[in-house]
């Protein structure tokens, strides 16, 4: 379990060292802009960070060594599944020239030097493309915002992207001072020394010196400068299949999730939220429920009402059998369908354009009747988590303490403080393994109600644990979105100019909502254009707009985000020009990439892996089968992917999938297969059968039986493969899902001719097709 | 009072005999290993055995396994030795959330008791589990390789 203590209990203890370590907190406390810029409280102090025991020393807050040589790097960010747990300490241990077999992990503690300042930038309106003065001063502005807010979490396939740089310097850091403290001990220049899994190493006398053995030494010696980094041509370590740290923990029971945090006379609280959307809790009677066995108390909680029990069958039972009688707010009527007339109005209204190169009005008009017109729409999805929602929380005085499988430490830590009145300083959060994360888990709504539990119990630990009809009836859901395309072509097909209008909330804005009351959605959201703005193709006029239709289900941060839905229209509607223009949808692509070598270069992969056969009305799949191809750039990465689709007893399957992908340079490759079968296998849950109707304001699917995801019987055979790279490294826990969705519609086309613009693919009907 | 056997003790629990074992695991023995997924035995995170059966516990009430054998993803070592399909699960590195990977292994150890050497269709029949990481290909050779050792 990731350990978070808070500073004012490290620091007085500390102090007492913090002299003779403040060498070594120097050079790490020059190691980051956004630290610098910080400045006033002066450098992290490895010791407080790190929390070193009797036989550790902590080089700077990220690595702290044993003296039998264990190296135990902190990890700031959430193990959700993606690998973050190895990969950022397999880019610290490749510089550190450490043995790889002996690097353990922690979870660092919150501050501002763990600071994400990625996220922000991320988020800015401008192309990720974009090096324009403007685009370049925002994404620095950006970073120096994040280092002060000082946003400590994980998602938007950050981790490895905003950690490559950091982690990389302080391995180097550590590095160089355990070759000085070798070379103080040899009476030999630190230069002429070289390390080697774990050693320093004396090419002179062939002298080796275990790291652990010098790392008290090294301690407290002062760099003056960051070490040069290594030349990746000499990775050791990085680019290597190394086995994930966190696995043996995960097949014998004893990782420890939010929901496993067992304390000593701990309780258990069930929730129950207002069934129909923008509804509130009216009345309800504790009394009712008080006599149920084990009932402890029942309470008001943010968002509902909780039962607190002796355990949480008790709990489940008692918020079972509770009595609430709701206001039902402005909503009751709400319906998916309905939603859909609102989006439809909203296309006559003009949004923010995110996108608008050339002339589009002036070119659609002299196009005349030549303009395709086509409208998509996608319906809100369920992140369904295999863990649902859960947060345990202790107030002890004016200490709360808190276990919590959540994505944003940071934001938990504040929004825990605020709900408990107590300064931050006085909230310690342990951030356990999470059960899948997938954005959901950015959301502060269980740690709220963590806290008012709590309170209602003083002193007591409380395990707030949601149903899986309340995680998946009061989700934060993807959004529905509706896409209007107007497009005409030149003479050979090709898209001349593109206007794209797409209408749905503010994913962004409401999030930012929930973080802060007094934040706004009325601002440009770039989640809500990302996928659809800035494609790889040349495309000479382009606008793409986003109109902002708010809706007042929650919705929140889906694996890929405005990727998820975008690519699928995007994508799509490429599919269908090379359609119109009578070719193949490689081909095609192929010729409108000629300005983007490295995305042709991942699409070729893709094709060549699948056998594509441009000359083929199948494209090179067996008889009673067609593929079906989707390019897309998220996140700093490319991918690629075939699939091989089949319609058998009037449902669609997918039987292969062939998937190319460019991250960057691989931290991890056997993470990145993973991550990529992964957002593959997630994408088609969502893409074949994923849905989330409203019906009279309420959710119409509430647990697995109705909300149908991919399991063993109908899972493709996936093959990947991961192309060998220079650049810097990209996400990869995000883009394996948003080519996955055209890319099964495209082949659902191409074998029966039926276009699918409104997804899931189970609302059609495909009884009249295949064997 | 409730008697059984849980990975080799015996166990004693007062509690209401409708309770399901999941919780009575969980909860009063502190058996956290086995998960709660969704309460309507449909994705199999709960999965354990009952007298060396397959069982999905969130509503399986623990008065019908008085007097069984009850084996949890805690119990199928043998002693410091890793079962045969969690050393698989590591060779072929199953896992990524691992929220999911008891039931799976709890289900898989069941199958192969029953049929050491499960053809595709056999594990697509039997392991009905959901993980929402999507890491069925793994599992599914981590399962060829478990039946090959």
């Amino acid at each position: 379990m990731a350990r978070k203590k808070d500073t004012t209990e490290g620091k007085p203890r500390s102090r007492a060292r913090r002299r003779f370590l403040i060498g070594s907190t120097v050079a790490a406390g020059g190691l980051f802009v956004g630290w610098q810029l910080l400045g006033t409280d002066g450098p992290p102090d490895p010791v407080a960070l790190m929390n070193p025991g009797a036989d550790e020393a902590a080089l700077n807050a990220w690595v702290k060594i044993a003296l039998d040589g264990t190296v135990t790097v902190a990890v700031p960010r959430s193990e959700m599944g993606q690998g973050v747990h190895t990969a950022l300490p397999m880019i610290l241990a490749e510089e550190l020239d450490a043995d790889f077999a002996k690097v353990r992990v922690i979870g660092a503690e919150i501050d501002k030097v763990y600071v994400n300042s990625t996220m922000l930038p991320d988020g800015l309106p401008f192309g990720p493309h974009d090096d324009s003065f403007i685009a370049r001063q925002g994404r620095q502005v950006g970073r120096w915002l994040s280092g002060v807010i000082g946003i400590q979490a994980t998602g938007g396939s950050t981790s490895v992207r905003d950690g490559w740089q950091p982690m990389r310097e302080a391995g180097a850091v550590a590095r160089e001072m355990l070759k000085q403290a070798a070379a103080d001990r040899l009476g030999v220049r630190a230069a002429s020394l070289e390390t080697e899994a774990g050693e320093v190493v004396d090419p002179a006398s062939g002298r080796r010196l275990g790291y652990g053995a010098l790392a008290a030494a090294a301690a407290k010696i002062r760099l003056e400068t960051i070490p040069a980094l290594r030349d990746p041509s000499q990775f050791r370590i990085i680019g290597q299949p190394k086995p994930r740290i966190d696995i043996p923990a995960k097949v014998d029971g004893t990782a420890t999730f939010g929901i496993d945090v067992r304390l000593p006379d701990m309780l258990f609280a069930a929730v129950k939220h207002p069934p129909v959307v923008g509804a509130s809790v009216k009345q309800f009677d504790p009394a009712q429920v008080q006599r149920m066995p084990g009932v402890v108390k029942t309470v008001a909680v943010p968002g509902g009402i909780a039962v607190i029990a002796d355990s949480t069958w008790h709990a489940k039972q008692a918020i079972e059998a509770l009595d609430v009688i709701y206001d039902t707010g402005e909503t009751p009527g709400f319906s998916t369908e309905g939603l859909f007339r609102t989006y439809a109005a909203a296309l006559n209204e003009s949004g923010h354009e995110f996108q608008d190169d050339g002339d589009v009005e002036t070119v659609l008009e002299a196009a005349g009747s030549n303009v395709m017109e086509l409208t998509y729409r996608v319906p809100f999805l369920a992140h369904a988590t295999m863990e649902p929602m859960n947060c345990t929380a202790r107030l002890d005085g004016d200490r709360l303490e808190l276990w919590a499988p959540t994505q944003g430490p940071m934001v938990s830590q504040w929004i825990a403080a605020g709900e408990a009145d107590l300064d931050t300083e006085n909230v310690t959060v342990n951030v356990t393994y999470l059960g899948g994360g997938f954005g959901r888990r950015a959301e502060p709504d269980f740690i709220r109600q963590a806290v008012a539990c709590a309170k209602a119990v003083p002193g007591r630990a409380v395990q707030v644990i949601w149903s899986r009809e309340e995680d998946m009836r009061h989700d934060t859901y993807r959004p529905a979105t509706l896409a209007q395309f107007r497009i005409t072509t030149d003479d050979d097909g090709r898209p001349r100019a593109w206007a794209n209008k797409l209408v749905g909330p503010s994913v962004s804005g409401q999030a930012t909502m929930r973080y802060i009351s007094m934040a706004s959605d009325s601002g440009p959201d770039r989640t809500s254009v990302d996928g659809a703005a800035w494609l790889p193709y040349a495309i000479p006029d382009m606008r793409v707009e986003h109109v902002l239709s708010r809706v007042p289900v929650r919705v929140g941060f889906w694996r890929s985000v405005g990727h998820s839905q975008n690519a699928f229209y995007s994508e799509s509607v490429i599919d269908e020009l090379a359609h119109a223009a009578g070719k193949d949808p490689f081909a095609y692509r192929m010729d409108l990439l000629a300005d983007s070598p490295r995305h042709a270069n991942v699409l070729r992969t893709a094709a060549r892996m699948a056998g594509w056969d441009s000359g083929t009305k199948t494209k090179g799949a067996p008889a009673g089968r067609a593929r079906g191809i989707a390019l897309h750039e998220s996140f700093d990465a490319i991918v690629a992917q075939v699939v091989e689709v089949a319609v058998e007893d009037g449902q669609p399957r997918v039987h292969r999938v062939w998937c190319a992908v460019d991250a960057g340079i691989a931290i991890n490759p056997d993470t990145i297969a993973a991550q990529m079968e992964s957002g593959i296998v997630y994408g088609m849950s969502a893409a074949l059968f994923g849905e989330i109707t409203f019906e009279d304001g309420s959710p119409q699917q509430s647990n697995f039986p109705d909300y149908e995801v991919i399991t063993m019987g109908n899972m493709p055979l996936i093959e990947t493969e991961i192309i060998k790279s220079t650049e810097a490294p990209g996400g990869v826990g995000e883009p394996g899902t948003p080519p996955i969705a055209p890319a099964i519609t495209g082949a659902l086309f191409a074998l029966t001719g039926q276009r699918v613009r409104e997804l899931p693919v189970s609302r059609h009907d495909w009884s009249g097709f295949g064997s | 009072m409730v008697d059984f056997v849980l990975n080799g003790d015996a166990v004693s629990v007062d509690v209401e005999p409708d309770t399901p074992l999941l919780w009575v695991l969980r909860d009063t023995l502190g058996k956290t290993g086995t998960k709660f997924g969704c309460g309507v035995a449909a994705c199999g995170a709960c999965t354990v055995h009952v007298d060396g059966v397959a069982a999905r516990t969130c509503v399986l009430p623990v008065e019908a396994v008085a007097g069984s054998e009850v084996t949890t993803i805690e119990g199928i070592a043998d002693g410091g030795a890793r079962h045969r399909v969690q050393q698989a699960w590591i060779d072929a590195q199953v896992p990524q959330c691992g929220y999911c990977q008891p039931g799976m292994i709890m289900a898989v150890t069941a199958l192969l008791a029953e049929n050491p050497a499960p053809t595709d269709a056999d594990i697509d029949d039997a392991i009905t589990n959901i993980c929402r990481c999507g890491t069925y290909s793994r599992i599914r050779s981590a399962i060829h390789r478990a039946a090959r050792a």
